[in-house]
């Protein structure tokens, strides 16, 4: 089994609905991630993300303040290694392709069951 | 005006919604046209502003029974009216923005703005709107989408 997969990464879940950011934080599924914040829009995020510095992001796209593109445009020029899952309910192609442009590194749609969850952090998790 | 398809693709998010976020899907029935600009409300409601290539709203409406039971299918303990507003809201954003699958990037959405107790205050845009009736788990709810 890859190691790197198994080892401890820290967690940032970026998301204005509380109830998605709840059940992010609550899956027992990705017991590898240790979640050290969370953040209702982009602006918020930035802040968040550069004193806890996450290995790991989920990032809503539509939000108050600041939105989910910019909001990864200004993570990557922080830390260009870390790693973003985008968990937005806007399905179309472009936007995923715009999204992982600007350095996501993966892309899940809503709604999601806590399977797909799981499985998208574990993809992203590989990249390591 | 909408076409059949595209109303059928608010058809299928709505669906979709209720299959994987309740774990169980919802009966829709029969779209049908309002045409004096009162498609009507339930207790609490999120509205999505659309903009762009096409310009609107789209509004999903139901009761707290309804949206109480949705939490608890979702594992969420909490069901205080913060959150109750809080999914009224993550519904009708996650079934809008799963129709830019069909629409495209250029069907822009807002974020949600919620309603609770207060039918006067969700005002469509035009006369005309569909409404999609939504049956799950004996409650009723509709999305509404009136879009010009």
């Amino acid at each position: 089994m890859d190691t790197n997969v198994r080892q401890s990464k820290k967690l940032m879940i970026v998301d204005d609905s509380n109830i998605i950011r709840r059940r992010i934080e609550r899956s027992q599924q990705i017991d590898r991630l240790e979640v050290v914040g969370a953040a209702a829009n982009g602006r918020d995020a930035v802040e968040l993300f550069r004193r806890t510095q996450p290995d790991v992001v989920t990032m809503d796209l539509t939000m108050p303040e600041m939105d989910g593109i910019e909001c990864v445009e200004k993570l990557i020029a922080i830390n260009p290694n870390v790693l973003i899952l985008v968990v937005s309910a806007l399905a179309d192609k472009a936007t995923a392709v715009e999204a992982i442009e600007k350095g996501a590194n993966g892309f899940l749609c809503k709604p999601f069951t806590d399977r797909q969850l799981n499985d998208a952090l574990e993809e992203l998790l590989r990249q390591t | 005006m909408l076409k059949e398809a595209e109303i059928r693709t608010f058809v299928d998010g709505t669906t979709n919604y209720f299959e994987v976020s309740g774990r169980q899907p919802a009966t829709v029935g029969s779209p049908y046209l309002v045409t004096d600009g009162k498609p009507g409300t339930y207790e609490y409601t999120g509205v999505i502003g659309i903009s762009g290539a096409r310009k609107g709203i789209v509004y999903f409406t139901a009761p707290r029974g309804m949206l109480t039971v949705l939490l608890m299918r979702m594992q969420e303990t909490d069901c205080s009216e913060e959150t109750i507003l809080d999914l009224v809201g993550e519904v009708a954003n996650t079934i809008s923005g799963n129709a830019r699958r069909d629409f495209g990037k250029s069907f822009v959405i807002s974020v949600p703005t919620v309603v609770a107790h207060n039918p006067e205050k969700v005002t469509p845009p035009h006369q005309r709107c569909y409404v999609i009736p939504i049956n799950w788990r004996a409650h009723s709810a509709k999305l509404v989408v009136c879009l010009e």
